[in-house]
């Protein structure tokens, strides 16, 4: 993961659309998860990363010395550093638009999918909020259908937003209802 | 399961019962109970092995008259629980649902929608077969292997109320008699053996009995660990093998109004009915070694699990198979009556995709019209996959860092299948996003173009 990465991280968020040319994806207006979205990801990784700090600088400090304690604590938390940059990488690389006909997702800085669902396809949707993610007062809305290879889950919306987007879906979903 | 096998508790009967079939054992209500030796045969393998063994200690002398005691108990449990099961278990068809209640303790009630049957097939395992019964399995379109059984009826009541669910199935009067079926063509099972003895995991197999011949003539000592290590692998190998010679042999596939009809097996013996406008995708397999004999393998996909419960994950993994093995020509005879006029013109990707795909490269290509999608891809076999465009659930464009760098991405066609998938790999970025903008509107089309035909029934 780290290899390649910085050569263009520089814009990472507008890298993902500018990446796609002067084609139809750029011209759309992406909607992005809430900025808190951060925040859960860097909460997560925190929660993480303390039992494995702990851990590091215990057995480091118990098997030799406070110095080899010292060191491992520091390289946890390096890594956990980067790791939280690549995270802000990842939490600005969502986006979703709602078309006429369809909602499209876009993700991934590394692996980047673009996929486009239609609404007459949707099998049913699902609103979820981890405790984290309930923590900022956000939640995550996905949408089935009836192949298991469907991508669309947009995490870390506002929770008004993720009830309004249920209920755009589900009316959206039951108007253009087609069979499997 | 050990208390008293009671009468089913009495339900409020239906209120409209049809009461067609001609069942033997027809209870108030129209509904009806599985066959009276169902217990017999859900029992038998473990009863069959039981016996063996039994046998085996008799003749050895080895086992005590209590392990025997102990083993014919088991029997009788089995048998108990069997028939306590088959007491209260009964089935009926109304309403255009099949109903299925079961269970002593925790009741259950199925009930399966006809209009949204995906698959119909009758299975005989070989138990079965000698006292002239089958089990009826429906399969439907749930994701989490929602499929019906009744296990089992008599195999003449199993054939009627095939053709009566399927009729149904069809928005006919459930009477209308089964339609008459052609024969499209049989597989040679000389050649279905040969075909199999040249497959990647019988190669395989095949060099691990060399070369445990080998060891156990240069150093007899060895053999035994080597065995013993590979065992696992082994019996997994040859049981996956088993399965697919045992569930392709003579196949037999038939073509029907309301459907193709797939009949194969040996010793279990199945026939499968797909209805017209189920099949979600078809692949055609060319493996490196069937090459030299002109030989390929057509797969099927429907929505919903594949039913069967002891295939393997390597069978599974197999698919279904309508043409086990066969000539290119059979292939396309085959492909024509499933999906007509599927697209000829094949585009190949650029030429920078072989950095990113060496090995793939020779066989990337993908063709569109304005009903199916056709993908080819394989490092050593070749692998094409049909997907009609009417039956794409969404579409996803996916680009991994070493495809951005040379300006490349994938296209994939999600559908409701569970095995194949049509991805049209290392497009160019352009071309993707042409694929992206143009596809939805074009599996739309295509679907509104769908449920024009047939019986004017929306169609799953």
């Amino acid at each position: 993961m780290p290899q390649g990465a910085p050569a263009d991280g520089a814009s990472s968020a507008d890298g993902a659309s500018s990446a796609d040319g002067a084609s139809w994806a750029a011209e759309l207006e992406w909607k992005s998860p809430s900025p808190r979205l951060r925040g859960v990801r860097r909460a997560q990784l925190a929660a993480a990363t303390i039992p494995v700090l702990a851990i590091a600088a215990g057995t480091g400090a118990a098997a030799s010395g406070a110095a080899v304690g010292g060191i491992a604590s520091v390289a946890v938390l390096a890594g956990a550093a980067i790791l939280d940059l690549l995270l802000g990488r990842r939490v600005r690389a969502w986006g979703f638009t709602e078309r006429q006909q369809d909602l499209i997702v876009r993700r991934g800085v590394m692996f980047r999918r673009l996929s486009v669902i239609p609404y007459g396809r949707m099998q049913y949707v699902d609103v979820t909020a981890g405790p984290f993610e309930r923590a900022f007062g956000l939640a995550s809305v996905r949408m089935h259908t009836a192949a298991a290879a469907s991508d669309a889950r947009i995490p870390g919306l506002p929770q008004a937003e993720a009830a309004r987007l249920r209920d755009q879906l589900s009316a959206l979903g039951e108007s253009q209802a087609t069979g499997l | 399961m050990t208390s008293i096998g009671d009468n089913p508790p009495a339900r409020p009967p239906a209120p409209t019962p049809p009461n067609a079939g001609a069942g033997t054992s027809a209870l108030a209500g129209g509904w009806e109970r599985l066959h009276p030796l169902s217990a017999v045969v859900r029992a038998g393998r473990g009863t069959l092995a039981l016996l063996v063994v039994m046998a085996v200690s008799a003749v050895s002398r080895n086992g005590s008259g209590t392990q025997d005691l102990v083993r014919l108990g088991l029997v009788a449990v089995v048998l108990l629980v069997g028939l306590v099961s088959w007491l209260v278990t009964r089935w009926r068809v109304s309403d255009g649902v099949l109903q299925v209640d079961t269970g002593l303790l925790r009741r259950s009630s199925l009930r399966y929608p006809l209009t949204q049957i995906q698959a119909i097939d009758v299975v005989r395992p070989g138990l079965a077969r000698v006292l002239g019964m089958a089990e009826l399995r429906l399969r439907m379109a749930g994701a989490k292997g929602s499929s019906g059984r009744l296990a089992y009826l008599s195999s003449v009541s199993a054939e009627q109320l095939r053709a009566r669910l399927l009729a149904m199935a069809h928005g006919l009067d459930e009477h209308e008699p089964a339609p008459p079926e052609r024969p499209l063509y049989q597989v040679d099972p000389k050649r279905l053996i040969a075909s199999l003895l040249i497959s990647g995991p019988a190669m395989a197999l095949e060099l691990a009995i060399v070369v445990l011949v080998l060891v156990a003539l240069i150093k007899p000592g060895a053999a035994g660990a080597v065995l013993a290590s590979g065992a696992t692998a082994f019996l997994g190998v040859s049981s996956a093998l088993w399965q697919r010679f045992n569930g392709e042999y003579r196949l037999v596939v038939a073509e029907a109004p309301d459907g193709l009809r797939v009949r194969a097996g040996l010793i279990e013996t199945s026939a499968e009915t797909i209805p017209r406008g189920r099949v979600q995708a078809l692949r055609l397999v060319q493996p490196l070694t069937w090459r030299p004999f002109g030989w390929c393998r057509i797969e099927v996909d429907l929505a919903g699990r594949a039913t069967g419960g002891r295939r393997n994950r390597a069978a599974k993994r197999a698919g279904r198979a309508l043409l086990p093995v066969g000539t290119l020509a059979q292939a396309q005879a085959l492909i024509e009556r499933v999906m007509p006029d599927v697209p000829t013109e094949r585009r190949r990707p650029p030429a920078r995709a072989r950095w990113k795909a060496p090995l793939r490269f020779r066989h990337l290509s993908y063709g569109l019209n304005d009903r199916y999608a056709v993908t080819v891809s394989g490092r050593l076999r070749v692998v094409t996959d049909w997907v009609p465009l009417g039956k794409v659930q969404s579409v996803r464009r996916t680009e991994g860092p070493l495809q951005r760098r040379i300006g490349l991405a994938s296209v994939h066609l999600d559908t409701a299948g569970r095995m194949i998938f049509a991805v049209a790999r290392d497009r160019d970025r352009s071309e993707a996003d042409g694929l992206l903008a143009s596809l939805p509107g074009a599996c739309r089309a295509a679907r509104a173009g769908e449920t024009g035909i047939g019986t004017g029934r929306r169609r799953f």
